[in-house]
């Protein structure tokens, strides 16, 4: 009779990787919802792409690797990542821009680096980027709010048009994109951005119907949609699932910043509410800056890479080429982890600092 | 004049900067400089110090001159495959496995004087590379295990053949919590 | 200091606590143990009460297998500060003292007493001090030490040791928090005993002086707390402190945190801080050894887990085995696919090897879980989300521990100061990959530690291997100096010859004097004197005909020198007789071969037993000098060929040192058994390439036919002849098994 060996602890708290992957799946769902609401079918279409490619393309790695991968797959990993890049990409965009994007997600971001727990980016801003430098056109065209496109579309419209390019009727993307005010849409950031460079200000920019909503500044959409994910977000929080630190120094980094430059010249500098809530900062701050393999793993950490994250946003945003940022703030501040973390740990109990022992000292 | 009060400023503001960075260099140089001992030094310390001779040099010491002079650094067997690759890290080479010409690892062990047998002949004395052995002619010779570190030099000179090589122990302090190792003998 | 005295009371005052980062919440499951009152066990038929139970040094033995003992005789003891003694848990018969299963995570044998009870439970005198206030204080101690009394919550530290700080105490603190789940035994201590653990921490108060002391309870045991109010209630000096709960409050450094926010500096104790921490169950020992005079025999431990039927606490007797608290327990083992205990609570407990493991000092619960109540093994990747980080009462950053515990990046884990953890698992606990994360920082520890060791032994050798070098190198210019000498003083002589007297006499004394330095610098330099014979011929050499007083002290230890020699054929008969035996076994030539090994093996054995027996006969005989030289060149014919040639040069040089016979004769045995050995082997390689000629070379008429002779001369040959012969024979015997052995 053999008795059972093992090393304490003996118990263990009842939640593992799987689950916290779908606490966070599941906290993304009233955001995705929103999406769905306001840009239609596409969005559904690009999660599932997402997911399938996604998961096919785990699940062949880890063969290929010799991994058990029924239990890899179950950590939900790569589904979550599947869905943080769907929700970036433009509803209508091409169906093998997704699948690419996933697929390089997966297999190198991840994978390649070792798998969950060793890459050292964030694969779907990694992905997300790699989509936006190789494809800018199919990653930039998205399509009004369903409120404001002149034409709308039904599911079958969304299917047929990432896969065709047209949608059911033989609307064009470029037709479908169209507002009802006949004009070519853009999202809000990059209709502040233009018609910043046109020379209208700020304030006059804001008038036009995309910004039409109950806030002064706030694109329709993207507010909802924002305020979606930061529901989500909360409820990360409560169920601790993320700390409350990385949202909220980035957000507060990000808010500072917009206001010092909105009380320089608030003609030419967007307020704060405006970069809040438009373009995927809520869903940045909550879901992807938090993705724990890639983030600082300090609580110090944790504040400054967030704070870099947003500071480095605004500086994209206002100056860089791009109308948002988040996927290269993400990736630069993944950059800097090893560094912020070493410099931030914590102070032992009983050591009177954390300056690191030097090595004599260790040997001794 | 403006032409030579631009390449002015160039030259000084470019002179500066060599100024800044040369300082930077310097101060960085002073501060981070790496106290090292001598290459042969540093290897000996890796070296497990047993003495064999094993590696086919009388002992580690000139072992670690080998290996500074180019040596292998994969033939001393008592060291095994840890001694291997830090030797590796610090030579900046690849690691690679035991050359079994030398031997292999195995477990550690002492040397153990059957006592009653011992003749006091000295033979393991003079052959024990630590003087871990205890004895005076025609005594009762005895290892101080704490210092015998198992180099079986000892073993062939005896001529009573009293001399065991015995692996060293597991004891509660040295173990190793490998939990799945523990021999079912003792489970049952 | 930053937190003053006069503040922390002041909080305390105004029931305030601090707390210390991190910890968890896992179920407390306490109900399943805590509802019934300390039951009593049957006296279990055997105990095994382990030496050492305690940290520091095990005492010395003081009983005998076969003892009669009774319940609470010392058996042990010891004059070292750090040892405490064990004792005989109840009257019996000490069965045996061995090594038997420990209470130890590895289950390595420790050397336990094992004592049969006669079920009569029949005390010893008892000696109680019960006016410990007038007593001086090393008396109390003294008492104290002799009844074992070792930390009884966490390491077992020598209770006695921690009684006599050599500072000012601000705080003594009695542990009663017992954060971890499922334990119950202190909790139900403190409701049963509440006064008697006063009375112990009124004797720690009388030997500590502190300034106060604090008595931290986890708020979740109220009747504890009450039960300890209203014990301490006429102590305004005693404070009960009600903690709120959170694993792990009980560590030491974390209960010092809770109450004190001061913080025990890295690698100090907590009398660095002026605090000094017991636990209650030592607290209730304490009363028992000063107030009754009883020594720590007996403990509660708590036995639980769903997969005993009745879980509750148990006096337990030190030294029962698991077994036995189980059964009393009515543990179902089918609840569980794998028999499952653990010593000690969930968190940190750890698993027994098997139920013979016996109860020690500090064993405070025995867990029989079923198998969904544990958590099993699924490691997965590490996913750096930090909930570990979040959990760690240090403020470690267990992810990077475990990152380089694994990579056996050893200097890096203890740079993220591996050190500090407490081993609490609270990271582990939380950690989503279920990662067993103290498991890697244990098996990184021990690393550690072994790794330490071994570089301090390696840099031992080093500095011994460098000194014996410089030693030799200092005797081989002795040695060359000598010679120098000797040769100076020769070639005075040789220009000297002729003439007259006195220079005779000068050269004379000049060669005495070379001779003398020799001889001291051979003893300074402190070679073994035996650095054989050669040296010795080396000496003798130049000087044969003058300095034959010299070696005269040789022919006098000459007899001895048999006896060695007789030890040596004695031991090379046996090793014969053992290989021949493991060729008997192993072997499977054929029959012929086997017993043509066999017969000469026994021919050799009769042959050496004999000359051992002539030579105890002639022991005291004196040995003719002269005799040797011809005995000794004799054998060469005797020998086989190859093997003789050698060792007959050797054996004629005796004759140049007639005087010195007996010692040269035994360096040519040793010769020639070297010789003979190597030969053997070199036949024995030889045999492998031609394995047909086997049974020919076994058949070696040569082997017979030395024998006879030998055994002929037998009744008039000389000792050391018959050493020879025997060492020849020896190598024969050896040979010819060697040979058999290799062509099987
Ligand atoms: S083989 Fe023996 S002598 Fe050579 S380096 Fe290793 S331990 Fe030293
Ligand atoms: S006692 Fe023997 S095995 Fe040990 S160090 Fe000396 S020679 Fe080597
Ligand atoms: S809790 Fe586990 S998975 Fe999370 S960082 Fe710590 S070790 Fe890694
Ligand atoms: S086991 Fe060590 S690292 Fe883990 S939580 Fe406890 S103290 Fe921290």
């Amino acid at each position: 009779m053999k008795f059972r060996l093992a090393s304490s602890p003996h118990q263990h708290i009842r939640r593992d990787t799987g689950q916290v992957m779908r606490l966070v799946i599941l906290a993304m769902i009233p955001g995705v919802l929103l999406q769905t609401w306001f840009f239609g079918w596409g969005t559904v279409i690009q999660i599932g792409l997402a997911v399938v490619t996604a998961v096919v393309t785990e699940a062949a790695i880890l063969e290929l690797r010799k991994r058990d991968f029924e239990r890899a797959l179950k950590d939900y990993s790569a589904v979550l990542t599947a869905m943080l890049l769907a929700v970036s990409i433009p509803p209508f965009a091409p169906w093998w821009v997704v699948v690419i994007g996933t697929f390089f997600a997966i297999c190198i971001v991840k994978q390649l680096y070792g798998g969950l727990g060793f890459n050292v980016f964030n694969p779907a801003m990694a992905a997300y980027v790699m989509l936006l430098v190789s494809f800018p056109v199919q990653m930039t065209q998205w399509l009004p709010p369903v409120n404001l496109a002149q034409y709308s579309h039904n599911f079958m419209d969304a299917l047929q048009a990432v896969f065709t390019g047209f949608s059911v009727e033989g609307f064009s993307l470029a037709q479908l994109k169209t507002g009802i005010d006949g004009v070519t849409m853009a999202t809000p950031l990059d209709t502040v951005k233009t018609s910043l460079s046109q020379g209208f200000t700020y304030s006059e920019t804001i008038e036009r119907p995309i910004f039409d909503s109950v806030i002064p500044g706030l694109g329709v959409a993207s507010s909802w949609i924002s305020l979606g994910y930061l529901i989500g977000g909360l409820y990360l929080l409560k169920q601790k699932v993320i700390n409350w630190h990385i949202p909220t120094s980035m957000l507060a980094a990000l808010f500072i910043c917009a206001l010092i430059m909105s009380l320089v010249d608030s003609d030419l500098y967007p307020s704060s509410i405006f970069h809040l809530f438009n373009g995927s900062i809520i869903i940045g701050a909550f879901f992807i800056a938090t993705d724990p393999v890639s983030a600082s793993t300090t609580n110090k950490g944790r504040i400054i890479f967030g704070a870099a994250i947003g500071i480095w946003v605004y500086l994209i945003r206002e100056w860089g080429g791009y109308p948002d940022a988040i996927a290269f703030a993400v990736l630069i501040m993944n950059m800097a982890v090893p560094l912020i973390d070493y410099y931030t740990r914590p102070r032992t109990y009983g050591h009177t600092s954390t300056k690191r022992k030097t090595k004599n000292k260790a040997q001794s | 004049m403006s032409l030579g009060f631009a390449i002015l400023t160039a030259l000084l503001a470019i002179g500066l900067l060599a100024l800044i960075f040369g300082s930077i260099l310097g101060f960085a140089a002073v501060k981070f400089k790496v106290e090292s001992d001598p290459l042969v030094e540093q290897i000996d310390h890796i070296l497990p110090q047993t003495q064999c001779g094993q590696c086919g040099y009388p002992g580690c010491k000139p072992y670690a001159q080998a290996i500074a002079d180019g040596d292998e650094i994969n033939k001393c067997p008592p060291g095994g495959d840890a001694t291997i690759k830090k030797l590796a890290d610090l030579m900046g080479v690849e690691a690679k496995s035991l050359d079994s010409a030398h031997g292999t690892e195995d477990v550690k062990k002492v040397a153990f004087i059957r006592e009653d047998e011992c003749i006091g002949c000295t033979k393991c004395i003079q052959a024990c590379p630590v003087d871990a052995i205890l004895g005076a002619a025609k005594q009762m010779h005895t290892v101080i295990t704490d210092e015998c570190t198992g180099c079986d030099l000892c073993v062939d000179p005896c001529p009573v053949d009293c001399i065991d090589m015995l692996p060293v122990k597991d004891s509660a302090s040295s173990w190793r919590w490998d939990i799945n190792t523990i021999p079912i003998k003792q489970v049952g | 200091m930053p937190n003053n005295y006069d503040d922390i009371i002041e909080k305390l005052d105004n029931n305030q606590l601090w707390d210390f980062p991190g910890g968890v919440f896992p179920a407390e499951r306490k109900t399943l143990s805590n509802q019934t009152p300390i039951g009593k066990l049957p006296i279990p038929e055997r105990l095994f009460v382990t030496v050492k139970q305690h940290i520091g040094v095990e005492g010395h033995l003081i009983v005998e297998v076969g003892q009669k003992v009774l319940k609470g005789q010392a058996l042990t003891k010891s004059m070292n500060p750090f040892a405490v003694p064990i004792h005989a848990p109840t009257s019996g018969e000490v069965a045996a003292i061995q090594k038997h299963v420990s209470a130890h995570p590895s289950g390595l044998p420790e050397m336990t007493v094992e004592i049969i009870s006669d079920q009569q439970d029949k005390w010893i005198q008892l000696n109680p001090l019960i006016d410990y206030q007038s007593q001086p204080k090393i008396k109390v101690l003294a008492a104290i030490c002799d009844a074992g009394i070792s930390g009884m919550g966490g390491a077992g530290f020598p209770t006695h040791i921690k009684s006599s700080p050599k500072k000012d105490v601000d705080f003594l603190i009695i542990n009663g928090i017992e954060c971890e789940p499922y334990i119950t035994s202190d909790d139900r201590l403190m409701r049963e005993h509440a006064w008697q653990i006063r009375q112990g921490i009124d004797v720690l108060c009388h030997l500590l002086k502190p300034k106060q002391v604090l008595i931290g309870i986890e708020n979740n045991k109220p009747e504890a707390i009450e039960a300890m109010q209203v014990a301490c209630r006429e102590n305004p000096n005693y404070r009960i402190c009600s903690v709120p709960t959170k694993y792990p409050a009980g560590g030491e450094k974390q209960l010092i945190q809770v109450l004190t926010n001061r913080e025990v500096p890295a690698k100090g104790l907590p009398m660095d801080v002026g605090i000094i921490m017991h636990n209650v169950g030592t607290c209730f020992a304490i009363s028992d050894a000063v107030f009754s005079g009883k020594p720590l025999i007996s403990r509660v431990v708590t036995v639980t887990g769903e997969a005993v039927e009745k879980p509750s606490n148990l006096w337990a007797l030190i030294g029962s085995p698991v077994a036995h608290l189980l059964a009393h327990s009515d543990y179902n083992p089918k609840l569980q696919k794998q028999p499952n205990v653990i010593m000690g609570g969930p968190m940190m407990g750890f698993n027994v090897i098997n139920d013979k493991v016996p109860v020690i000092k500090t064993t405070n619960c025995i867990l029989a879980p079923t198998d969904t109540e544990i958590s099993s093994n699924n490691e997965q990747a590490c996913i750096r989300c930090s909930a570990c980080a979040d959990a760690c009462p240090v403020s470690l950053l267990p992810q990077q521990l475990f990152w380089h515990s694994k990579a056996k990046e050893l200097d890096k884990a203890q740079d993220y100061n591996l050190f500090d953890c407490i081993e609490c698992g609270a990271c582990a606990y939380v950690c989503p990959s279920e990662i067993p994360l103290v498991h890697y920082y244990r098996i990184a520890k021990s690393e550690i530690r072994v790794e330490q060791e071994e570089k301090q032994k390696s840099d031992k050798a080093r500095e011994r291997f460098e000194k014996r070098e410089a030693r030799l190198i200092a005797e081989q210019h002795a040695r060359d100096e000598k010679h120098r000498l000797a040769a100076e003083a020769r070639k005075q002589a040789m220009e000297s010859k002729g003439n007259n007297a006195k220079d005779k006499i000068a050269a004379a004394l000049a060669r005495a004097k070379a001779k003398k330095q020799a001889v001291n610098i051979e003893e300074e330099t402190s070679v073994s004197k035996a650095d054989l014979a050669n040296d010795v011929i080396e000496a003798a050499a130049p000087n044969e005909t003058t300095e034959a007083s010299a070696t005269q002290p040789t022919t006098k230890v000459a007899s001895s020198n048999q006896r060695v020699q007789a030890a040596i054929a004695r031991a090379k008969a046996k090793k014969a007789a053992a290989e021949a035996a493991t060729s008997n076994v192993e072997v499977e030539v054929p029959s012929e071969v086997e017993v043509e090994v066999e017969v000469e093996v026994e021919k050799n054995n009769d042959k050496v037993s004999e000359s051992i027996k002539t030579e105890t006969q002639s022991k005291n005989q004196s040995v003719n000098a002269k005799e040797p030289a011809p005995h000794a060149a004799k054998p060469e014919p005797l020998k086989p060929e190859s093997a003789s040639s050698e060792s007959v040069s050797e054996v004629t040089a005796t004759k140049t040192a007639t005087i010195a016979a007996s010692k040269k004769a035994r360096i040519a045995a040793a010769v020639a058994k070297a010789k003979a050995k190597r030969e053997a082997q070199k036949a024995a390689e030889t045999e492998q390439t031609s394995k047909e000629a086997p049974l020919a070379e076994v058949e070696d008429p040569k082997t017979d036919s030395s024998q006879e002779p030998v055994k002929t001369q037998e009744q008039q040959i000389d000792m050391k002849k018959r050493k020879i012969a025997a060492a020849v024979a020896k190598a024969k015997a050896k040979k010819a098994a060697e040979k058999a052995d290799k062509s099987s």
